[in-house]
């Protein structure tokens, strides 16, 4: 394979641990072919190749490179896979290589050489710190048109094309002690742990355990690892997660974990997840998740090239990579020196070390430059390096004048120091210490569960010199690659005012980025802390947040999606339903008919059918759905009095009453019926969305409030199937099945109910009515539910019985002026508002009683239900309309009120409304407006009374 | 995501359990002799006190009691869970 001479060869070096050279792998950047080796990342497999611009920055668009070698990458951002597989903005260091990868670069048009918006210099100009704060504010209707130019010219990645072919997984598990890292402190620390029988769980980013400086240390260091791992493996007490991001840590010791346990195929296996979500609980973790080198800052310091200088080793040794051929490495601290060895021994000529630092020790590395106190100050290079300006620096850490020379080079190391990756740390609450001698925030309290170890304590890191003062430049000099910000940013951030850390990271997105400022965020306190005059201790750090790393949608999804997003619930005659063609309206987990289309029918068609065979004739409705709380016990009269707006104590056995309850801060709660079945046996009927809430709402007063009441609750909705037979043959009907229940109106009155028989099975009859309409409630075992449907269909033919879906119902439940908890109950409704007041007893106290003598809920002014006509008879009234006392809707215009329920009556055969009206009832007559801001369309319409269709109930009591 | 220590069940993820507010809280016994400020620190007014809380959580995807439990809202560490009964509310 092509190699361009940047891939070692085979050799005696102990380099190229990672790859496998007996496994050629090709692949594609940018629609051009490469080949790898298996075990490459792109990253590695790009600069083996030659390649070093792999995208353009964010806002600049300026060409970059490959930075840093694991998940701490800045630039290196590519589009992974096409179509509905595409991701954006994937960090090529942590993409492992499979044959026919496919990637593009980012952020370049029409190409990553030549990209127009660079050449043109379009952003430099207008993208200063803040400049979403300022440049766009006003006019705001011109926003679109900005935001349009914006994403185009700075936007990251494009979208996948289609939706999410692969398969997404959740899973949770409970250990011991969850091992975050498997470098060397993570292994010694399981297998410490395994040895002494804990259930250890370990998690490591990368596809090979061993750590960010594997491949780095000598033989022995290796095989010594190498051993940790083999014995971890055979231990059945020790799981072991590769390719797993712990990526949050949440309270209760719950740990986020993303295995990515398919993306280094090119799909994954079939019936395999691509990703899985890790749910882990443990008892305690060990945090060893190392540190990350921390870069310079100098002017053009985002060149291709230019890298961290654990990545160029990295590179080097682990992928047989030479990141380079003649390399300059730039440094405040003793670890640099050793990298030119470990350079040098992989045949990168090594021209200069920079050292930062006063010295005095003369360290002789013949064949390489050694330079104290020198920095660089400027780099040079189109699409890549190819010198460094250097300059010495005097005894207050500035550029001494006519010092400054040049240096050919295509590699820069940045040797800068460590950050001890602190993330999780952070996230659990523990506090962060300045520590002088490695310029680095280290951990120092104790975070209950969590142990840090290795290099994230901030021990092992070399002794590492403050920051050089920032020369004058009018160049860039980047703090955060990813998001572009430059230290100019940070100290024009300063000059405007802002003094927190936490303001500066919004104004200048310091640390925004999908790298969340692994490699920037101590820079950026550091330029800003010299900004400020202040210790870098006093300016803090900003808040650390999951994820550490970004976690794809689709992952927290799982398998929560389409259907599966949430439980559908059906009741017992579903299946009756389908079969008949309902359409379905989801009714929260339920999927309720919406309505019965007969061929040809529209909507409106069926909805005007069914309503007129329920006025006219007789209609099935399943009302399954609605809660049903079964109530036993000694005190269930005394409890339903209390929690019930109206009287519950003469309630005798075989009658059912209406009841209404409240809130404890007065509003209406929810409505229902309650039946009497024996002495101290009750069953109550809750409104289908209420069902779970009024559950709760019993139980709280039960044990909370009242625990010396003898009462047992039990949820039945799941175990009954009820049908609504309505209408003014409803009764001729029934009559006509093979039952031992007497219809007749003086064996069953109106709100009585009895048990018997119908067909053979065991049913209970209610005679209530939500239509208006003479109706019976027929509830029987779920598992007869089919039947009993079945039956009023059969025998209703005679009738020409009409199923009725829940539009009907709105329909006719509004011409009887019925309210519903949602449209006109809103949750900020009193009994009086909807005219229930004659409800409220006088002789006891129930739940929601004292509030109604609040100021706020005295009647005076409070929205009235009503019902609304159209002045011209024919206007369908909007819903959710602002109802206007003036025909004038604009900024400042007076609310009479609002729209709450509308629809076209067939009984009536014109549109009428619901409504919530400010003193409503004392308006009736008067003319308002009906002003939908949607389609800015204004209705004139007139008050009337809630009840269009039979204000004196005589139908139902038929 | 808290863990909580249900006295019947267990210990159990947060996503069973529905909160219900501080559980020092008490309705007053007799409400229509509550005068209205009485009435309205009970409907409104709750302390946010930085510390340890004592609050009221029901069990609803479990044994569905409401049960007190005490927990720190800065560590969010459940320090007791408890029937109320036993804690004498
Ligand atoms: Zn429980």
């Amino acid at each position: 394979m092509s190699t361009n001479g940047f891939r070692l060869p085979h050799g005696g070096l102990p380099h190229g641990r990672l790859i496998d050279r007996g496994r050629e792998i090709s692949f594609t950047f940018d629609g051009r072919a490469y080949q790898g080796y298996h075990g490459d990342t792109l990253a590695s497999a790009l600069l083996a190749n030659g390649v070093r611009v792999v995208g353009r920055s964010f806002k600049y668009h300026r060409p970059r490179g490959i930075y840093g070698l694991g998940s701490e990458e800045p630039s290196a951002l590519v589009r992974l896979r096409t179509g509905a597989r595409g991701e954006p903005n994937i960090r090529a260091t942590q993409v492992e290589l499979y044959d026919g990868l496919v990637a593009h670069s980012q952020n370049n048009w029409p190409s990553l050489r030549w990209d127009i918006s660079s050449a043109l210099g379009l952003f430099a100009r207008f993208l200063p710190a803040g400049f979403y704060y300022k440049t766009f504010m006003w006019p705001g209707k011109l926003w679109p048109h900005y935001e349009n130019i914006i994403r185009h010219m700075a936007g990251m990645g494009r979208s996948p094309e289609g939706l999410d072919p692969d398969r997404y997984e959740k899973r949770h598990a409970q250990c011991d002690v969850l091992v975050i890292g498997g470098g060397p402190a993570g292994l010694a620390a399981a297998l410490a742990a395994a040895e002494s029988g804990q259930q250890v769980w370990l998690a490591d980013e990368g596809a090979q355990l061993g750590g960010a400086s594997q491949g780095m240390r000598g033989d022995e260091g290796d095989e010594a690892v190498r051993k940790t791992i083999a014995t971890l493996e055979s231990l059945d007490n020790v799981t072991l997660l590769r390719r797993t991001t712990v990526f949050g840590k949440y309270d209760g010791q719950l740990y986020g974990l993303v295995e990515r346990a398919g993306d280094h195929l090119a799909s994954p296996a079939i019936g395999r997840p691509r990703q899985i979500l890790w749910q882990l609980r443990t008892k305690q973790a060990v945090l060893a998740s190392g540190a990350i080198e921390r870069p310079l800052i100098f002017a053009n310091n985002d060149r291709p090239g230019v890298m961290l200088t654990t990545a160029a080793l990295g590179y080097l040794r682990a992928y047989a990579v030479r990141p380079g051929r003649r390399a300059v490495i730039v440094t405040n601290n003793d670890s640099a020196y050793e990298a030119v060895r470990i350079l040098r021994e992989g045949g990168v000529e090594v021209a200069a070390i920079l050292d930062h630092r006063h010295m005095t020790e003369q360290r002789a590395l013949p064949g390489t430059e050694t330079l104290y106190n020198h920095a660089v100050i400027d780099t040079a290079g189109r699409r890549g390096l190819t010198s460094v300006s250097i300059a010495r620096l005097d005894v207050n850490g500035d550029a001494v004048p006519g010092s400054e020379r040049r240096i050919n080079c295509d590699l820069l190391c940045l040797s800068g120091g460590f950050t001890p990756s602190v993330h999780l740390y952070s996230q659990a609450g523990g506090k962060l210490t300045f520590r002088e001698d490695i310029q680095s925030l280290v951990p120092t309290s104790q975070v209950p569960g969590m142990t840090v170890a290795g290099a994230a304590t901030g021990n092992f890191i070399p002794n590492t010199a403050p920051p050089i003062a920032l020369g004058r430049s009018r160049r860039k000099q980047f703090i955060d690659l990813q998001n572009d910000v430059t230290a100019g940013d940070v100290e024009l951030a300063a000059r405007e005012g802002y003094r927190s850390v936490e303001h500066v990271k919004r104004y200048t997105t310091l640390g925004m980025g999908t790298d969340q400022g692994k490699t920037s965020n101590l820079n950026g306190i550091a330029v800003l802390a010299a900004a400020l005059d202040k210790p870098l201790a006093d300016v803090g750090l900003t808040t650390y947040r999951p994820p550490y790393t970004p976690v794809t949608i689709g992952t927290l999804a799982g398998r929560d999606v389409g259907t599966f997003l949430a439980p559908t619930r059906r009741t017992p005659m579903q299946a009756c339903h389908e079969q008949a063609g309902a359409a379905f309206v989801p009714a929260g987990l339920w999927q309720r008919p919406h309505y019965y289309p007969r061929p040809g029918e529209a909507m409106a068609d069926a909805v005007n059918r069914e309503v007129l065979a329920v006025r006219q004739n007789v209609g099935i409705v399943d009302v399954s759905t609605l809660g049903r709380i079964d109530l036993h016990g000694p005190d269930v009269a005394e409890f339903l009095n209390r929690i019930y707006i109206n009287g519950f104590k003469t309630l005798v056995v075989g009658m059912c009453r209406y009841g209404v309850m409240l809130r404890d801060d007065g509003m209406i709660f929810d409505d229902g019926t309650v039946a009497r079945m024996a002495e101290s046996h009750y069953i109550m009927t809750t409104t289908t969305a209420n069902a779970g809430p009024v559950m709760a709402h019993l139980e709280y007063y039960l044990q909370v409030v009242w625990p010396d009441l003898r009462v047992h609750l039990t949820s039945i909705t799941d175990q009954w199937a009820v049908v609504a037979v309505a209408g003014p043959r409803a009764r001729e009907l029934l009559d006509s099945l093979d039952s031992d229940v007497e219809f007749a109106n003086q064996a069953l009155p109106f709100m009585a109910w009895r048990g018997g028989h119908i067909g053979g099975i065991p049913a209970q009859v209610f005679r209530i009515s939500f239509s208006g309409e003479l109706a019976y409630e027929i509830a029987v075992g779920a598992d007869h539910g089919r039947a009993l449907w079945e039956m009023l269909l059969a025998a209703g033919e005679a009738f020409d019985v009409a199923p009725y879906g829940t539009e009907a119902l709105t329909t006719l439940r509004t011409e009887k002026g019925h309210f519903v908890m949602g449209p006109e109950a809103d949750g900020r409704a009193t009994a009086d508002d909807i005219g229930l007041a004659a409800m409220l007893s006088s002789k006891k106290d129930f739940v929601g009683r004292r509030s109604l003598r609040l100021p706020g809920l005295l009647p005076k002014g409070r929205l009235n239900l009503v019902g609304l006509v159209p002045a011209d008879g024919t206007s369908a009234i909007p819903p959710g309309a602002i109802l206007l006392d003036r025909a004038v809707a604009g900024p400042g215009m007076d609310k009479a009120g609002h729209v709450a329920t509308s629809v076209f009556s067939p009984s009536l055969d014109k549109p009428i409304a619901l409504a919530m009206v400010r003193n409503g009832r004392q308006r009736l007559d008067q003319p308002l407006w009906a002003h939908s801001p949607l389609d800015n369309r204004i209705v004139p319409v007139t008050i009337t009374g809630p009840i269009f269709i039979d204000p004196q109930g005589e139908r139902l009591r038929a | 995501m808290l863990l909580i220590p249900c006295p019947h069940c267990g210990p159990r993820a947060q996503t069973e359990f529905s909160y219900g507010g501080d559980a020092n809280v008490a309705r007053p016994p007799a409400p229509e002799d509550a005068d209205g400020g009485t009435w309205v620190d009970y409907l409104y007014l709750r302390d946010n006190a930085k510390g340890g809380h004592d609050e009221l959580w029901q069990h609803i995807f479990g044994c569905r009691r409401w049960l007190r439990v005490g927990r720190d809202v800065v560590s969010h560490e459940i320090t007791s869970c408890t029937e109320l009964a036993e804690s004498g509310a």
